[in-house]
């Protein structure tokens, strides 16, 4: 592990996490820890369950059993708005941005809602941390369109406008489900080396799912595998590479894609 | 027991038209998710089409259902007619626009009708070979009463095959389940969304026909089954046909036992049934989530922006022209008469009206039916202060917006956990409980049951029902015309401009988040319901508001402040302007004040005024603002140039 200079504290722990959709099992005793400063990567086939997890560890989803612990303290049936106010980031499989609103509003509105001013009815929001939200929009490299309206803006560009405004409560983790989905290789290269860059400086621990391999390779710390709802292999990127059941799911007919919007 | 047997059976009988016009409308809704206006009027065209064909060749028993069934398919057909001619055209707009354009066909109906009918209520003849009545356990009950208990399972099992057994069936089935299936049709979404108008309307028109025996044909038929279509639908689950059948019944035996038990408060009944059922089960007894206009979002709003220089020079100059009118009214009396004061501030009232309602239909995206509560509540809040407190005028005026808001944080804590048209509905609902309340002066009947009445015994009156309260007047320094007319235009302006600043600020802007993005609002930590619910109190404070200035300048107040057609109005006003600019409510209020005005000399003004509305629709599918975004717009610099999609 790189952030070595960090102690290794355990940000979230998963415990037996467990969801069925009518009889299907989507995620089946799902258990995990992720320590500060980490790029853990959950990956597997369409379907595997990985949005799933996501959702419950984030408060979107109920689940049927299991334990999730944030910094030690469980935050199972809290809803979202709760977990967020402890620290957690989230970016959306298909990104969730308000469209009517400029980039840079967007980052405001987070930063805003961060230091409890929502509901302050006289100054114009366009006023409010306004150096603040620039300052996040440069560091994701955003900071050119600050102006354009996230309606019209490209999808790959919408991804770094999530991870600006993910990043406005200085998360101690962040949830990340195919940050690069939809992006041309190169750019997902770039964004995962922004990623990993703004995680070490600042000690966050990372959840992502990516269907690139070489992004998840190149990035991950440790990786996990997930098949049918279950943690099949987990490791070091050089250990589940050479699991046999890994290479299994992956060169036997599972067919992968990526999850961009359709 | 034979007597609730034989109620149980009238209340089946009536669950009828009930049911056929809820499930036209619950199918129209469920494919092309246009909330249909002109449903209510297409039952009554079913009723007038289907009397004149009875009168033709409805002697015999054969005649009589053939020309019910006739009635049905033109019916159907003028449904097709209104789907190729208007709403295909407009299935692109913003959410909702639809609504207004079919809003426009009611008015175009109600006055079609009158000038082939007539305005006479037309009794309907019995039918054929039923005029007798059964004996049920030794009462006698109308046959014809038993036809239509039979006709409901009959259409619904018609309805069940057709669904089930046939393609086009299937099809419709997917599209009300699957929003982004019918996208993916592509051209034969317009055939299926013909077909589907054609059975909808056949449908209302159907149940209009049905009922001739029983009640004849009237102008008043398409607003009174409307509210009771819309409830049932709801109650059922938008989209559900069997939710419609079984909301039918429910309420065809509420209606008949309620009228045991409390005379003239059916619909009451049915609104407090809807507003329980809401709470309890938000997507009704058989429905599914739901979001209004999830099939036509329309382009997205734009952010926003300072106003442009020469906007803000418009505006500026338009406030000055209300502010020196008066003085033009002292020196040109004969240009600018008492009567040009009396329309601005009736305009500057129903501006406001409308912007409230606007701050949360537009940032906030919800859509109330039944703004009319806050608007009339307000109103009679301050006149009963006057009336029964003695409160100087100074006092009793801000009665007003602080009932309004109190009510609205009352009926709002139940409503802004529903969204779309369940929202609407419940908004609905609850503004029909506030009608009843003063409309039955219920408050006098509540007294008189501990003992507190008239020297006769006798309810007192206390909203004084359909009398209203009058007599309410400003106090002398504000009783001048002059005087109210600024009072009024400076207290909209202001109230205006404090509503702008709400919005762009970010309370505002948090409304907005969670319109447009429900999860990433929850996701930054944003307690949506606790904004939405103090944006609701907030509206429906300025609404009172509105009322305030309503009342002080007619001086009486009456039950109709609060009817649907009066949330309806409001709501056609925003929807008209363009409910994607703060500008819209102002220009949809304005004008439509104005041609109410200018129309309402004419014999057949509702005529004119639904075509011109329509004509609008058409012309600027993005509301009268929407201008300001076209090619001649920009030119003029009222917008900026457009943003490059990437
Ligand atoms: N709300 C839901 N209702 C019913 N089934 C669901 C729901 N959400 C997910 N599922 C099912 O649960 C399983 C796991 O889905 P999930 O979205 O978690 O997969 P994923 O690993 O994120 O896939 P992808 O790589 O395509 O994003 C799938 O079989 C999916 O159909
Ligand atoms: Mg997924």
């Amino acid at each position: 592990m790189s952030g070595a200079q960090h102690e290794r504290v355990p940000v979230l722990e998963v415990e037996s996490l467990s969801r069925s959709f009518g009889g299907v099992r989507a995620v089946d005793r799902v258990s995990f820890t992720l320590f500060s400063s980490e790029l853990l990567a959950m990956i597997g086939p369409n379907g595997a369950g990985k949005t799933t997890c996501f959702n419950m560890v984030n408060g979107q989803l109920r689940p049927d059993a299991g334990a999730v612990r944030l910094n030690g303290r469980s935050i199972l049936g809290l809803p979202p708005r709760s977990i967020w106010r402890l620290g957690v980031g989230r970016t959306f499989q298909i990104t969730a941005t308000f469209a009517s609103m400029t980039v840079r509003e967007n980052v405001q509105m987070a930063l805003v809602s961060h230091h409890r001013r929502s509901r302050a009815l006289w100054r114009p929001a366009r006023d409010h941390y306004f150096d603040e939200a620039m300052a996040l929009l440069e560091r994701v490299g955003m900071d050119r369109q600050y102006d354009r309206a996230c309606g019209v803006l490209a999808y790959g560009d919408l991804k770094r406008v999530e991870l600006a405004v993910a990043l406005a409560n200085e998360p101690g983790l962040l949830l990340m489900d195919e940050p690069t989905a939809g992006m041309a290789p190169r750019e997902r290269m770039e964004l995962m080396q922004l990623t990993t860059g703004i995680v070490r400086e600042r000690n966050i621990g990372v959840l992502f799912t990516e269907h690139d391999m070489d992004v998840v390779f190149a990035h991950a710390d440790r990786i996990m595998v997930l098949d049918r709802g279950q943690l099949i292999s987990e490791g070091t990127p050089m250990a589940v590479r050479s699991d046999r059941k890994v290479q299994e799911i992956y060169l036997g007919g599972s067919a992968v894609h990526d999850g961009g919007p359709a | 027991m034979a007597d609730f047997i034989v109620s149980l059976l009238t209340g089946l009988s009536s669950a009828a038209a009930m049911f056929l016009v809820a499930s036209g409308l619950s199918i129209i809704f469920g494919v092309t998710r246009i909330v249909n206006f002109a449903h209510g009027s297409f039952y009554m065209l079913g009723a007038y089409i289907g009397y004149t064909l009875v009168q033709a060749i409805g002697s015999a028993a054969v005649g009589f259902w053939a020309a019910v069934l006739i009635a049905a398919v033109a019916v159907g057909a003028i449904g097709v007619v209104m789907e190729i001619l208007l709403l295909r055209r407009i299935y692109r707009a913003p959410e909702l626009f639809q609504l207004i354009a079919t809003f426009g066909v009611i008015l175009v109906i109600q006055d079609v009708t009158l000038w082939v009918w007539g305005s006479e209520d037309l009794v309907g003849p019995q039918a054929p070979g039923l005029k007798g009545a059964a004996d049920i356990l030794g009462k006698p009950i109308p046959e014809y009463d038993l036809a239509l208990i039979a006709i409901s399972p009959l259409v619904l099992v018609g309805l069940w095959a057709l669904f089930k057994l046939t393609r086009w069936g299937t099809l419709v089935r997917a599209a009300t389940q699957d929003r982004q299936m019918v996208a993916a049709l592509g051209v034969n979404q317009r055939w299926l969304f013909t077909g589907v108008l054609f059975l909808g309307s056949a449908l209302a028109g159907l149940g209009g026909a049905v009922q001739i025996p029983k009640g004849g044909a009237d102008l008043l038929m398409d607003f009174n089954i409307l509210a009771v279509a819309f409830v049932v639908v709801v109650v059922g689950g938008m989209g559900s046909v069997f939710g419609a059948f079984w909301a039918a019944v429910l309420f065809g035996i509420l209606q008949t036992f309620g009228i045991q038990i409390l005379p003239n408060s059916t619909l009451v009944l049915m609104f407090l049934v809807m507003a329980v059922v809401l709470i309890f089960r938000p997507w009704g007894l058989l429905g599914m989530p739901e979001t209004l206009g999830q099939a036509h979002p329309g382009p997205p709003e734009q952010p926003l922006r300072p106003a442009l220089p020469r906007v803000r020079i418009l505006g500026g100059a338009a406030t000055a022209l209300l502010l020196a009118l008066p003085v033009a009214h002292l020196v040109l009396p004969q240009l600018v008469g008492a009567f040009t004061l009396v329309l601005v501030i009736e305009i500057m009232v129903f501006v406001l009206f409308a912007a409230a309602l606007h701050f949360i239909m537009g940032p906030g995206g919800m859509v109330s039916f039944g703004h009319a509560a806050y608007f009339g509540g307000g109103a009679y809040a301050a006149a009963l202060l006057v009336k029964f407190a003695d409160a100087p005028f100074e006092l009793a005026f801000w009665a007003a917006p602080v009932g309004a808001a109190l009510l609205a944080f009352l009926f709002g804590w139940f409503c802004v956990r529903l969204s779309g048209v369940y929202f609407a509905m419940l908004t609905l609902a609850f503004a029909q409980i506030a009608w009843a309340f003063v409309f039955q002066d219920m408050p006098g009947s509540v007294l008189r049951t501990f003992g507190i009445a008239d020297e006769f015994g006798a309810p007192l009156k206390i909203t004084g029902g359909d009398d209203g309260l009058n007599d309410i007047w400003p106090s002398a320094w504000a009783g001048t015309r002059i005087a109210y007319y600024y009072i009024a235009v400076g207290l909209s302006v202001a109230a205006l401009w404090i509503m702008r600043r709400f919005l762009y600020a970010p309370f505002g802007y948090t409304l907005r988040a969670g319109r447009d993005s429900p999860l990433r609002a929850a996701a930054i930590g944003i307690d949506l319901t606790r904004h939405r619910w103090l944006a609701f109190a907030l509206s429906g404070a300025f609404t009172g508001l509105a009322g305030a200035l309503f009342l002080f300048s007619k001086g009486s107040v009456f039950p109709t402040t609060l009817e649907i057609a009066r949330s309806f109005d409001a709501l056609l006003m925003v929807l008209l302007g363009g409910v994607q600019s703060l500008f819209g409510p102002i220009f949809g209020a304005a004008a439509l004040t104005w041609l109410n005005d200018l129309f309402s000399v004419l014999s057949y003004w509702r005529f004119l005024l639904g075509v011109t509305i329509i004509a609008l629709v058409l012309l600027l599918p993005q509301g009268i603002v929407g201008f300001a975004g076209t090619r001649l717009g920009r030119r003029l610099r009222l917008a900026r140039p457009e943003e490059i999609t990437a």
